[in-house]
């Protein structure tokens, strides 16, 4: 069984390595780096500088689905007749957007550290204990994410009217399948915008993980910087490839809202 | 017909029902109570841990380091609100090149991370600086205060632009023509009728702005800027203790809170006139 799963992840491992854009077979690095501070291999920087981009890359889209369900149940409570349910999602909102992102970071990093350590402590463990950088900025972005995504699916439940409720009751649905069927379609179509800056803010957050140590892009190409003493122009590549990112996810955005507006009626 | 003589006598109302025990009012006093249990727990490590020695030791330079940040924000915001006139003016200009160019300065500063570019900034600036040393510019750059300010203006510059092209862009075009309709030359046009109007637009746009500079201005303590998250980080590095994090949380909280209350408030008495 465990051979199925290296055979699998070494061939995830090798297509990754033919479609890389940077270091792969049509790679960027690869046919104008060589020779530079940017080619593949061991003689330049150009495939930890793709490593990082896969780890930014995938720290934010890890991220995305946290911070999305997060945010839905918190505007959920938001817009409930409870008054303390109320309440507690509005402290919520308040404490994450109001916090500075890094201090957040910090708080779940080491705050997490001294807890496991304190609980391993209490089971009789006492040797030194380390959070993976990687969960803890998946844990402090999807919390951001969510108190501001939780704001943006409140104002898309706004402006949802209170007959597509009703609409739902005298279908017969039931209140999930109401919100399944019929609430969640609108609330995705007059989200997006909203969600599609949320999603940009998350990409630039994601460089500050490489704080707590994560190797990212920011923290490969300051790695390089500081190795090769050439700081412009590694951190130029880094401030290119957050632009790359930027535009895919534009594009990819449109595209999305397209798609979910391809019912309406065409004016 | 008949005449009532005897008339039912005054009732109390029923009794209201008690409010049903749902599932959404258990999750709501889950939730509170959570809050309760952290601010509670946060409470009591507070007064257990409560040190004199300690706060006399590092109150004052949270205090300095809450200085700095205010500095750093103030200077930024106010800079960068001059340099997002020239901006602005490129983006909405009809001139290809300028509104290119613009338009390439607000997409970089919005596109990549501010810690991006304060690293550009900071360190990446040294590869040049036998250029910067012959132009007489290197005492300003070999400063990470210094370079942190002009980061940040460069940065909130092109938020700003964006903030005053779409609040500038929002007045309809009645209130222009109606203002050369009256006569009105071009410059007291914008100056008396188009600005006010975009200016109250652009209100809740620049308090954002502002509080997430504020919230940014955090990441200066990498580059060893010492402002308040930068002595929160000196003074954990020296004690190891955690009450330092909650602390700075609350301040920068309370200054989040703070504004935003401000903000509400001149937002309302500004557009009382157009209340109805």
């Amino acid at each position: 069984m465990s051979g199925l799963f290296a055979a699998l992840y070494s061939g995830a491992a090798g297509i990754l390595s033919i479609i890389d854009p940077f270091c792969g077979l049509a790679g960027v690095f690869r046919w104008f780096g060589a020779g530079t501070h940017l080619a593949c291999g061991d003689t330049g920087w150009g495939d930890e500088i793709a490593y990082g981009f896969l780890v930014t890359a995938s720290l934010a889209i890890a991220t995305l689905p946290v911070g999305l369900v997060i945010g839905f149940f918190v505007a959920l409570a938001k817009q409930s007749n409870e008054r303390s349910l109320r309440l507690a999602a509005n402290i919520y909102t308040t404490i994450f957007r109001g916090l500075p992102e890094l201090l957040t970071l910090f708080i779940v990093y080491y705050g997490l550290q001294i807890l496991v350590q304190q609980f391993l402590g209490t089971l009789g463990y006492e040797g030194p204990v380390e959070i993976n950088a990687f969960a803890a900025g998946m844990i402090a972005l999807g919390v951001v994410f969510s108190a501001y995504c939780s704001e943006v699916l409140l104002s898309a439940f706004k402006a949802i009217p209170q007959g597509q409720y009703e609409a739902g009751d005298a279908l017969g649905l039931h209140r999930a399948k109401t919100m399944r069927l019929i609430i969640l379609p609108q609330l995705v179509r007059i989200a997006l915008p909203g969600l599609g800056n949320l999603w940009m803010a998350l990409l630039k957050d994601t460089a500050l993980v490489s704080v707590v140590g994560l190797p990212d892009i920011l923290r490969q190409t300051g790695i390089a910087a500081r190795v090769t003493k050439e700081a412009f122009q590694f951190f130029g590549i880094a401030c290119i490839l957050f632009l790359i990112l930027a535009m895919v996810s534009s594009i990819a955005f449109s595209a999305l809202e397209r798609w979910t507006k391809r019912a309406e009626m065409r004016r | 017909m008949s005449i009532a003589d005897t008339m039912i006598p005054p009732q109390a109302p029923p009794p209201v029902p008690p409010r049903p025990y749902t599932l959404t009012r258990f999750l709501g006093s889950v939730a509170l109570g959570i809050w309760l249990a952290l601010g509670v727990g946060i409470f009591f490590t507070v007064v257990e841990g409560w040190d004199p020695e300690k706060l006399s030791r590092y109150g004052p330079s949270f205090l300095s380091g809450l200085g700095v940040t205010l500095t750093l924000v103030t200077s930024s915001i106010l800079i960068g609100a001059v340099l997002s006139l020239p901006v602005a003016l490129g983006r909405m200009s009809k001139h290809k090149l300028w509104s290119w160019l613009a338009y390439a300065y607000v997409y970089f500063f919005r596109g990549t991370p501010l810690i991006t570019q304060l690293f550009l900034a900071y360190y990446g600036l040294g590869s040049f600086r036998p250029q910067l040393e012959s132009i007489g510019l290197w005492w300003f750059f070999r400063d990470a205060w210094n370079c942190a300010l002009f980061t940040f203006a460069l940065n909130t510059a092109a938020y700003q632009a964006e903030i005053l092209r779409g609040a500038i862009e929002s007045v309809p075009r009645g209130q222009h023509e109606g203002a050369a309709a009256l006569g009105l030359p071009e410059r007291v046009a914008f100056f008396k009728v188009i600005l006010p109007q975009a200016m109250i637009v652009a209100l809740r746009p620049y308090g954002n702005e502002i509080i997430l500079m504020i919230k940014g201005s955090a990441i200066v303590a990498i580059v060893t800027v010492f402002d308040l998250m930068g002595e929160t980080r000196r003074a954990f590095s020296r004690t190891f203790d955690f009450q330092m994090y909650v602390w700075a949380a609350a301040l920068y909280l309370l200054m989040v809170e703070l504004l935003r209350n401000i903000w509400g408030w001149l937002e309302a008495r500004l557009t009382r006139h157009l209340k109805r």
